[in-house]
């Protein structure tokens, strides 16, 4: 067990943040989403899982923070493993509110609540119990301009979300994750609704969130795995296939088959 | 060439336009048709409440709702009957929404969705369609000989919370429904236990909905006289129940809840009886009332979803 971690470091020298050993998922109608998934997520890494539609990636990357759970029938096999800490979050004990609070997700639509911009943001420090106006302040105002939202919106925080463009309010999604500070954060395909320029400053902001956080991001964009992420996993039909450095998978794969779907052949 | 074409072209064109002109009568028909249908209904009810408003004319003074009900048909007011009729109303509602809109969201929100719930969900649809003399029936029954509230004005709002729960559950299930998963799942993303999704979420979108049943629900409630008959309301009343607002301390009391009380239809169905034509106006009157009530209330209805969704985009 040391052992195969201490090689993981050595291959790819990075530290590892949390990591799926031999995960299986099956949804409530018996179907297996994912197949012994085996995947490191490295700190202050952003790993990319690319993939054709239905490969199960997006379970997969709902999986770090139960999203699962909130739906009868789903089950869980195998372990993800949460450093430093060497908590198994998928274990029955451990609670799904806890996972959440410590990973956080953004997801495909801006999905802000049909509340003020403020709001929003402070959701997550207030469902942690902070009622403290001068803190909630200090941390909204720290998470949107993490989210680089502040200057569009410092004026009229009290407007209601829904009054962003569709661009602002997924950095409204981001802000609203990245106001608790969590360990991790999921993004499922967060740009795939959003214009090119939207589209071009979440990126930027991803690459500089890093610093703070590992991300493990699910896109459907080829191009934006390549740019953005250190690490890329493709995945196909609940398997993984070839995990490793962005530019090793996207100059020379050492599989066949994400050779052919890097290069357009399949997919 | 190009002449040949063109000339194919325009036949084409042709085709197509006689072929839309065809389907499109079907449109037209059925356009038609609602239209008529909506309209002679609507027109048949203007026409009837129109005809109610004109018998009752006379009796529309301030007199009329400030006075008792008298044996001189001209001196009969509805007093004891829309007093009578707020406070049972006012019981209802405190029953039947808190246990209605908890209902709905444990359903919604919290039970596993099984046969059981299958069943629950079953009855309580039928139990909005059941007649409403069953309710009293029950009600007689349950609270009048086996709780021994008697014939009160409790045991009345008690009575019409029964039937006005089902309307409140169903409203409620309806509007929660409408709340996109993708809310649920961004609250349940940042780390919200159950109760506090459903408390700053799940019932702060879906209130609109769940008010419009409660107004709904009242207004069939303030018309219901078949279930308030059969648990013995009185139909002759010249007095009001106690005040549930004092002026010594506790300054609320309960006792008007053990008062005796008529409502509104009830007090109309008494005069309808009578063979004097002058009581006829009276029951004119206050079918004219019940029915702006209820108008008044279910246009309320309507408005408060209106503005409320207007507020919220998803």
């Amino acid at each position: 067990m040391v052992v195969k971690k201490q090689n993981k470091i050595a291959k790819h020298n990075e530290i590892i943040k949390a990591e799926s050993k031999n995960l299986n998922f099956f949804y409530a109608d018996g179907t297996q989403a994912l197949n012994d998934v085996s995947l490191p997520v490295y700190e202050n890494k952003i790993t990319a899982l690319i993939g054709p539609s239905g490969c199960g990636k997006s379970t997969f990357l709902r999986a770090f923070n139960r999203m699962h759970d909130l739906y009868p029938g789903n089950r869980y096999e195998g372990q993800i493993i949460l450093q430093p800490d060497n908590t198994n979050i998928l274990d029955k004990g451990v609670d799904p509110i806890e996972v959440r609070m410590r990973i956080s997700m953004v997801f495909q639509k801006p999905n802000p609540f049909p509340k003020s911009i403020f709001e929003n943001v402070a959701y997550g420090l207030r469902v942690r119990g902070e009622n403290n106006k001068r803190t909630l302040d200090n941390k909204v105002e720290d998470a949107l301009k993490g989210a680089s939202l502040w200057q569009e919106v410092k004026d009229r925080l009290n407007d209601l979300a829904f009054n962003l463009s569709g661009g602002q309010q997924q950095r409204l999604c981001i802000a609203r994750a990245l106001a608790t500070e969590p360990e991790i954060m999921l993004f499922d395909e967060p740009t795939s609704a959003l214009d090119p320029i939207a589209t071009m400053n979440i990126e930027e902001l991803m690459s500089s969130l890093k610093q703070k956080l590992s991300i493990l991001i699910v896109t459907h964009n080829m191009q934006q795995a390549a740019r953005i992420s250190d690490y890329t996993a493709y995945m196909y039909l609940g398997k993984l296939v070839e995990h490793d450095n962005t530019n090793q998978i996207f100059t020379n794969p050492s599989k066949k088959e994400t050779e052919d779907y890097i290069t357009g052949k399949f997919g | 060439m190009a002449e040949q074409k063109n000339n194919l072209l325009s036949k084409n064109l042709g085709l197509i336009r006689s072929l839309i002109v065809k389907q499109k009568r079907y449109d037209y028909a059925f356009a038609g048709l609602g239209m008529f249908i909506i309209a002679s209904l609507t027109i048949a009810l203007l026409i009837l409440f129109i005809d109610l408003v004109i018998d009752g004319y006379p009796r529309f003074t301030l007199d009329f709702f400030s006075n008792f009900p008298s044996r001189r048909a001209a001196r009969a007011g509805i007093l004891s009957a829309w007093v009578g009729s707020s406070l049972v109303l006012f019981v209802t509602f405190f029953a039947a929404v808190p246990l209605g809109v908890a209902a709905g969201l444990y359903l919604e929100e919290y039970a596993k969705k099984n046969w059981f719930a299958d069943l629950i969900e079953i009855n309580v649809s039928n139990l909005a369609g059941v007649p409403s003399i069953i309710y009293g029936l029950l009600a007689l029954g349950l609270f009048v000989y086996g709780f021994g509230l008697g014939q009160t004005i409790l045991t009345a709002g008690l009575t019409l919370a029964l039937l006005m729960l089902p309307i409140v559950i169903v409203s409620t299930r309806e509007a929660i429904r409408a709340i996109p998963i993708h809310i649920r799942e961004a609250a349940y993303a940042v780390g919200a236990t159950k109760w506090q999704v459903c408390l700053h979420h799940i019932i702060q979108y879906s209130y609109g909905g769940i008010l419009t049943g409660i107004i709904i629900g009242m207004a069939r409630a303030i018309g219901e006289t078949a279930p308030i008959i059969t648990i013995g309301a009185l139909t002759f009343i010249a007095f009001l129940p106690p005040s549930p607002i004092g002026i010594e301390p506790p300054f609320l009391n309960f006792e008007w809840l053990n008062s005796g009380f008529t409502v509104l239809p009830i007090q109309m169905f008494n005069w309808i009886s009578r063979p004097q034509l002058a009581f006829h106006v009276n029951a004119a009157a206050t079918g004219a009332v019940i029915i702006m009530l209820t108008l008044l209330m279910n246009g309320a209805a309507i408005k408060i979803r209106y503005n409320i969704r207007k507020k919220i985009k998803w």
